[in-house]
């Protein structure tokens, strides 16, 4: 025998569709003191789903209302009734108006549907990126990809499918480009003008592009092509596509190849299909016995014709610093490397985490015996935190370490400006270059640091304000990170 | 310079956010991706499937073969004759089923049929009948270009729509809907149903047939477009197709000779059951689908299939091959006082419809569906263009008013499923966990997810083994 109570009504010309009347049903329900309730219009369903509840129904017709209510005690009917009142007035409310907000598209492909973008930028882990890139070329998009570690045959597959549909593939590891005016990536401001840059190497090309907007000299374009481009595996697919691009382009006068040496074989097919282009190609390839990046951009100077400047440098000359080590701190890979392909000439072999010679390789102690060059932009060193250019504290830390020891006589470091870059790289980068040298002092030790800043004018963080800041801290500061490679040996040499 | 389309027009950013913050400070107009990992595994077939050549011919080849059919109803009759049916066989939702896993609403729908069938007097005598596998098969519906919704059994004296496409004759069919309640579809059994079944046989069927043969034939396809415009979505609301249904047949069910209260008691029927179209939608959207089959290359999913147990899916580029995974339980609201623990998983092969794009694709277009789970118009508003971010194109056929006209999102792509994790949406009724039950409530349900990267693992196995 029940104790419960059973409230059946009618609600004659009330209506709701059935959907909104069994939330209504379900709300009621879970209120307490209800044991089951049913709100629903009389059709012959619901009158026998009713009736199969154990409900007595009153005669209705189907436009009535049934509200049907069992409860543990008669005094819970007004708490219930209420509840269904409330439920029939939240069924019938309307919205809060926020259907024009649509979510974010959550794919290349979507995004590209959604909006008339030119161009795609893929920065997810490298394992996902050719799925994200694949969507801008099935759109008829060219695409950059700032992602490393995508497989090679990947690459491949993509560069061969935007080669056919006469698209551009930017990277992947491509870390800077330039098109019609805009930076992406790590990229500097810099002036329109005749020279079309293809890279594939990030730091390279930045190199190139502020010495030649020094010397007054603009770009149509800096195509990036990733750092495998020139491999034999992936044979210049796409520095070919860009050479391609910029061959169509009136306002490109000159073309320049910026790469580390590519395979003997590529290096051969390229020059072949540089000779077939009617706008002059001028190849910047580096390498043991190659000229440095400076030396490059003097050469497309006087390709263009254009006189070679005095290239900027900052701060008083550094007093001599002890006898010791060279050691070099770079947050740019290429800087990294051209800086130990002069200093090995000078000082032999060089210690590295990204070494010329695999017997020079770095432990993870970074540490050794001789000159050493770090790469903090290196994969390995990225794990799990962000690049150099854009978190100093990582390398800023070995500074401080690195000014401690007695054996440290010369720093090397380069400051990358751009958009993507550190807002005020000097705002850490000076305190630190200030405290190392007064550290060694401490110790009765002169240090010399000496400061490639690759920036310009435009960049956001201004070249200028940047340098002042680093050389007043007691850095040398030069543009050409050649140039400042060569003070370092200089030192090196008088400290000797 | 580089291309017809330049950087100044705006620039799509996937990945980390300085690039676009350093974008948004040259004043570029930066579309942000919400990119997310994919589904875990899947990395490697993703690359594969992306970078196959053929993939995306093939998935525009497959959408607008899909979207192009006309289906049209062309007649009504015995399973039978029309798909070569006899005592014994069955046919069932969803992917193939053996007894011994079928659930308690597939269990009680064939019990049911197999009384209907006169096979056994009492259907509680089908169970040992069906255990032994004597002198019975069963089949899916898919198999026999049928679709089935809930249990979807179909035994040889059911009578089925029978839908054409006119361009090429190809043929798809349905059996008639019941209504709802206490119906076989939802695993019930009762007298009622049975009685209900010989009546479908006896009256409703040889009625619609003589409509059917007496009328030019039906465009389903059209009635879909524009019930889409009328708060239904063809799934789970039916209501004014199947009003424009009934109109279109009266005339010839009127003109017919048959008896007059019989002609009544089928209009009552029809009137009386908002979900009497979708044994017509279901067809229409299986016509359609079944054009995409077989194109090598394409990531399309063409039919989406539940039979109680688990829920399986069929792409137009694998063949006839099914990649099933344990059915969900709905979310859902419940009926009377039944309540989830007296829920079967998820059946039916009434995920045809959003398969084509319809059906939970169309929340959008029958806002009121959404209280299935208490949601708001919003809600509905978003899941349809949630879905367009799996699928491969808009349906310009079936245009939804609220958005604008966009077509309803078309073509589910297997690889975008996995890119996203967004599973499609489906809206469902419940059956009842224990056979003979009937229907329990109805609400929203998604795949399993681990289907996906199963089909996602086929479709890369066979791109490798073109390229090597």
């Amino acid at each position: 025998m029940t104790t419960s109570t059973d409230h059946v009504a009618l609600r004659p010309g009330a209506y709701a569709d059935s959907v909104a009347l069994l939330q209504v049903s379900k709300d009621v329900a879970a209120v307490d003191g209800v044991l089951a309730a049913q709100v629903a219009m009389a059709t012959e369903l619901n009158r026998e789903v009713i009736a199969q509840m154990g409900f007595e129904l009153p005669d209705t017709t189907p436009n009535d209302m049934i509200v049907a209510i069992r409860l543990e005690d008669p005094s819970r009917l007004d708490a219930a009734l209420a509840a269904v009142d409330a439920a029939l007035a939240a069924a019938s409310r309307r919205s809060d108006g926020e259907a024009s907000v649509e979510d974010p598209p959550r794919t290349i492909g979507r995004a590209l549907e959604r909006g008339d973008a030119g161009l795609a930028l893929v920065s997810v882990p490298g394992q996902y990126a050719a799925v994200e890139a694949m969507d801008a070329l099935d759109a008829g998009r060219d695409v950059m990809i700032f992602s490393d570690n995508v497989p090679v045959e990947q690459e491949v597959a993509l560069k061969n499918l935007a080669a056919e549909r006469d698209l551009l593939v930017m990277g992947p590891d491509c870390g800077t480009a330039m098109v019609d005016g805009i930076g992406l990536g790590f990229a500097n401001t810099v002036q329109p003008g005749p020279v079309g840059i293809v890279a594939a190497s990030g730091t390279g090309c930045q190199q190139l592009m502020c010495l030649l907007d020094q010397a007054g000299v603009g770009m149509t374009a800096a195509l990036g092509v990733g750092g495998r481009d020139l491999s034999v595996d992936v044979a210049a697919l796409s520095t070919k596509q860009a050479m391609k691009r910029l061959d169509a382009d009136e306002a490109t006068e000159l073309i320049v190849v910026v790469s580390k040496p590519p395979a003997e074989e590529v290096a051969t097919d390229l020059r072949a299909f540089a000779e077939q282009l009617s706008t002059p190609v001028h190849f910047a390839l580096l390498g043991k016995g190659q000229p440095d990046l400076t030396a490059a951009a003097e050469g497309v100077l006087a390709a263009l014709g254009r006189e070679v400047p005095e290239w900027p440098h900052w701060g008083a000359p550094a007093a001599t610093p002890a006898p010791g080590q060279l050691r070099g701190l770079f947050a740019g890979g290429t800087l990294c490397d051209e800086a130990m392909l002069m200093t090995q000439d000078r000082l032999g072999p060089v210690w590295s985490n990204i070494p010329l010679d695999p017997a020079y390789a770095l432990g993870a102690d970074l540490q050794a015996d001789g000159p050493l060059m770090i790469d903090f932009g290196d994969d390995e060193m990225t794990t799990g935190r962000a690049h150099p250019m854009i978190d100093p504290s990582l390398r800023l830390d070995y500074l401080a370490r690195t000014a401690r020891e007695a054996a440290t006589s010369v720093i090397l470091m380069d400051v990358v400006l751009g958009h993507g870059a550190d807002a005020d790289p000097a705002a850490t980068a000076a305190p630190a270059i200030r405290d190392a040298i007064a550290t060694a002092r401490e110790a009765g030790r002169e240090l010399a640091v000496v400061v490639a800043c690759v920036g310009t004018q435009g960049d956001p963080q201004q070249l200028d304000r940047q340098a002042a800041a680093l050389a007043d801290a007691g850095a040398e500061v030069f543009l050409s990170n050649a140039q400042a490679t060569r003070r370092a040996l200089s030192l090196m040499g008088a400290a000797a | 310079m580089t291309s017809t389309h330049t950087p100044a027009d705006g620039v799509v950013a996937s990945g980390v956010s300085i690039f676009a913050d350093a974008l948004d400070a040259q004043a570029v107009p930066v579309s942000r991706v919400d990119w997310r990992p994919p589904m875990e595994g899947t990395a490697d077939d993703l690359a594969t499937v992306a970078t196959d050549p053929l993939r995306v011919d093939a998935n525009r080849r497959a959408a607008e073969a899909m979207m192009a059919v006309q289906a049209t109803i062309v007649d009504v009759a015995p399973a039978s004759e029309v798909l070569g049916l006899e005592k014994g066989q069955f046919l069932h939702a969803g992917p193939p089923l053996a007894w011994e896993n079928a659930s308690g609403p597939m269990r009680g729908a064939l019990m049911g049929a197999a009384a209907l069938e006169g096979l056994v007097n009492d259907p509680e005598d089908a169970e040992a009948l069906f255990a032994s596998g004597q002198s019975v098969s069963l089949e899916p519906c898919h198999h026999r270009s049928a679709v089935g919704p809930m249990a979807g059994v179909v035994s040889p004296s059911m009578w089925m729509w029978v839908l054409e496409d006119p361009t090429d004759g190809r043929r798809t069919y349905c059996s008639l809907n019941e209504g709802l309640g206490k119906v076989l579809r939802y695993g019930a059994y009762g007298p009622e149903v049975l009685e209900r079944l010989r009546w479908m046989s006896d009256v409703l069927g040889p009625l619609l047939s003589k409509a059917v043969r007496g009328t030019e034939p039906v465009n389903a396809t059209s009635i879909l477009g524009q019930m889409l415009q009328m708060g239904d979505e063809a799934h789970n609301r039916n209501r004014a197709g199947t009003l424009m249904l009934m109109r279109d047949l009266a005339p010839a069910m009127v003109t017919s000779g048959a008896d007059a209260a019989d002609i009544a008691k089928v209009f009552e029927f029809m009137g009386g059951n908002d979900h009497f179209f979708l044994n017509i939608a279901m067809p229409a959207c299986k016509l359609a689908l079944d054009a995409a089959r077989g194109i090598e290359g394409s990531t399309m999913v063409v039919a989406m299939a539940r039979n109680g147990t688990e829920f399986g899916i069929q792409t137009a580029g694998t063949g006839d091959e099914w990649f099933t995974g344990p059915a969900q339980i709905a979310d859902g609201l419940y009926l009377g006082g039944y309540g989830p623990d007296d829920a079967n998983p998820d059946i039916g092969d009434s995920a045809i419809t959003e398969t084509a794009g319809i059906g939970g694709f169309a929340m959008a277009t029958a806002p009121a569906i959404v209280r299935f789970v208490g949601g708001s118009v919003p809600d509905a508003l978003a899941t349809t263009r949630r879905m367009r971010e799996i699928t491969l194109a808009e349906n310009d056929r079936w245009p939804i008013p609220v958005l604008d006209f966009m077509g309803t999102p078309t073509g589910i792509d297997v690889s975008k499923v996995c890119r996203t994790g967004v599973l499609p949406q489906i809206n469902t009724g419940m059956a009842g966990r224990v056979a003979g039950t009937g229907q329990v409530g109805a609400g929203l349900v998604t795949p399993p997810a681990e289907i996906f990267p199963k089909a996602l693992a086929a479709l890369a196995a066979r791109t490798r083994a073109r390229q090597s």
